[in-house]
């Protein structure tokens, strides 16, 4: 990613004190949590620790869903869902701009196609695509709408790990030239690590750790600073390293700082730190 | 390993199980492979395997003598009545005014089944009105209402059209309303996110969407009017396929019920072949990959 937009950006997502209940049950329990122009942030959570829900408050589509709080969001935002979801009666180039009624429609859904990689694919059907390429038509009709905000659900959680990495790629490249501010539920921590400029854990309704990931782009995937990262967001999510690694080599990983603070936090750790260099 | 090895051989040491082990030897030629359990490869031509064979056992039996030709005249019999009956011109204006019953009839009910079946598979309110109706329609026989029709609106063409129309909206409206309702929810939140209006989500989402449910009801609703055509020809027509057959029993002519059933054979095929004509046409998003 480029630079990692300083806090004097101006917020593109402002959330306070947000709480939404299913049944009695507080599925989002006083989260607060600002996300900034341009700023992509990944969003960490076991199942059932409300992920889906934020994103669906963000997205306005959660009717029905009683809540308070303050929730500030753009109009102008996209979702990508875990599924494509493209109308499959609807040729790709009208899929792309299913919704867009400006007169340079039919251009812009063109480019956003070719941007995918999908050029010359305007007419074909979407069961003619794979999984993967799917997914890309769908990154295009989101970002076809310039939006200010694009929201993503898991969308590689369905596909194969190759095709994941290539589309890991693809959505730095996009974002990169688009520039949206990003919130991707995932659960999947390296992905996390290799997309996002921040990385929020989400635990019973709350954001129980924001952290910074201040990693040049090589160092996404690998090396031990990757991989303290990695271990801290794991601890998180309840995940110990440290018990099943039979190498010395995840034991290190999580020795920078006392122990209690890695454990499954049942004190809400609500640190903001950066990771060391 | 080293722990699967002796639980292994524990099961399978008794001498008296190897004693067996002669069945498993491999079996000559024929048992390549496993025995396949689905039905195995298409037969080139097979549908036309019965029929023919069937119209074989029948050109056989008559020319043999072995069929009474009062109860079921030879085949070349049969032809040569429906020759005759094109040759004087009677069959082509029998098969006109049934045709337009039909026709009327199916025009009619599809466009009631439609109608309400937007009505109530877009709107609670509608549903509420509509649905409960339909559903009591349903449980009567359109058949059944022939009575009251025929007290209602006397026995000329307006009865036979109604009760054709009546036996055709059931299907078109039960299976538009289906696929209107079907309509998944994802891509409802699709066209909330991507922010369609009212008019848009159900012209681009809705409809199409519902258009496969619309086709299979279809091909339902023509079986279902030529049915009703069938019966309405019998009770009270002077004209109409099934007036001419109805005339031909009063007289024995066996031969003339029997073109009047395979002209019925033939609309009823020409008209499902047609619908799903009219399926593979609009519904080329699906059949893509079926070739």
């Amino acid at each position: 990613m480029a630079s990692h937009p300083g806090r004097l950006s101006p917020a593109v997502v402002r959330i306070e004190d947000l709480v939404r209940s299913f049944d009695g049950r507080r599925v989002l329990d006083g989260l607060r949590l600002t996300i900034h122009d341009g700023e992509f942030v990944a969003l960490l959570g076991r199942s059932g620790s409300g992920k889906s829900t934020l994103l669906r408050a963000l997205a306005r589509l959660d009717h029905d869903v009683r809540g308070d709080g303050l929730l500030t969001a753009p109009d102008n935002v996209s979702v990508v869902f875990q599924d494509a979801r493209l109308l499959p009666w609807k040729r790709l180039l009208e899929n792309v701009v299913l919704g867009l009624d400006t007169p340079d429609a039919q251009e812009r859904g063109r480019a956003a196609l070719a941007e995918v990689g999908l050029a010359g694919r305007e007419r074909a059907w979407p069961v003619e695509l794979s999984g993967g390429e799917q997914q890309r038509v769908s990154l295009a009709r989101s970002l076809v709408r310039e939006p200010r905000l694009l929201l993503a659900d898991e969308p590689f959680g369905a596909l194969d790990a190759l095709t994941r990495i290539r589309m890991h790629a693809l959505l730095r490249t996009l974002c990169a030239r688009h520039r949206p501010a990003v919130l991707l539920v995932t659960h999947d921590v390296d992905e996390a690590i290799a997309l996002a400029d921040r990385v929020v854990v989400l635990e019973e309704g709350r954001i129980a750790a924001d952290l910074t990931v201040d990693l040049p782009g090589a160092h996404r995937t690998g090396g031990p600073d990757h991989a303290r990262l990695r271990a801290r967001l794991l601890a998180h999510l309840g995940v110990d390293l440290t018990g099943h690694e039979p190498d010395g080599g995840s034991g290190d990983e999580t020795a920078d700082g006392p122990r209690g603070e890695y454990e499954p936090a049942h004190e809400r750790v609500r640190d903001t730190e950066e990771i060391p260099a | 390993m080293s722990v699967d090895v002796p639980a292994r051989s524990a099961v399978a040491s008794p001498p008296a199980l190897t004693k067996d082990r002669p069945l498993t030897r491999p079996r000559p030629s024929r048992a390549t492979g496993r025995r396949r359990l689905g039905p195995g490869r298409p037969v080139r031509y097979g549908w036309a395997v019965g029929p023919v064979l069937l119209f074989a056992l029948w050109a056989a039996g008559s020319a043999a003598g072995l069929l009474d030709p009062r109860a079921l005249p030879a085949p070349w019999t049969v032809a040569a009545t429906a020759g005759d009956l094109i040759a004087d011109g009677r069959l082509q204006n029998h098969l006109l005014t049934s045709a337009r019953r039909a026709l009327l009839g199916l025009l009619f009910g599809v466009a009631a089944g439609v109608l309400l079946a937007l009505v109530s598979g877009l709107s609670r309110v509608g549903e509420a009105l509509v649905d409960g109706p339909v559903q009591i329609k349903r449980a009567i026989p359109s058949l059944a209402l022939i009575p009251l029709l025929i007290l209602w609106f006397g026995i000329g063409e307006s009865m036979k059209v109604i009760t054709i129309a009546l036996g055709v909206f059931v299907p078109v409206y039960i299976h538009t309303h289906n696929g209107l309702r079907a309509i998944d929810n994802r891509y409802v939140e699709l066209a909330e996110t991507v922010r369609l209006g009212r008019t848009a989500f159900v012209r681009q989402v809705v409809l199409p969407g519902a258009l496969p449910g619309f086709l299979l009801g279809m091909r339902f609703a023509v079986t279902a009017a030529w049915l009703a055509l069938a019966v309405v020809e019998q009770v009270n027509a002077t004209s109409g396929i099934g007036y001419m057959m109805e005339l031909a029993r009063t007289y024995g002519q066996t031969d003339v019920i029997l073109v009047g059933l395979v002209v019925y054979g033939l609309l009823g095929l020409v008209s499902d072949g047609l619908v799903r004509l009219v399926e593979r046409r609009t519904l080329t998003w699906r059949r893509t990959l079926a070739g």
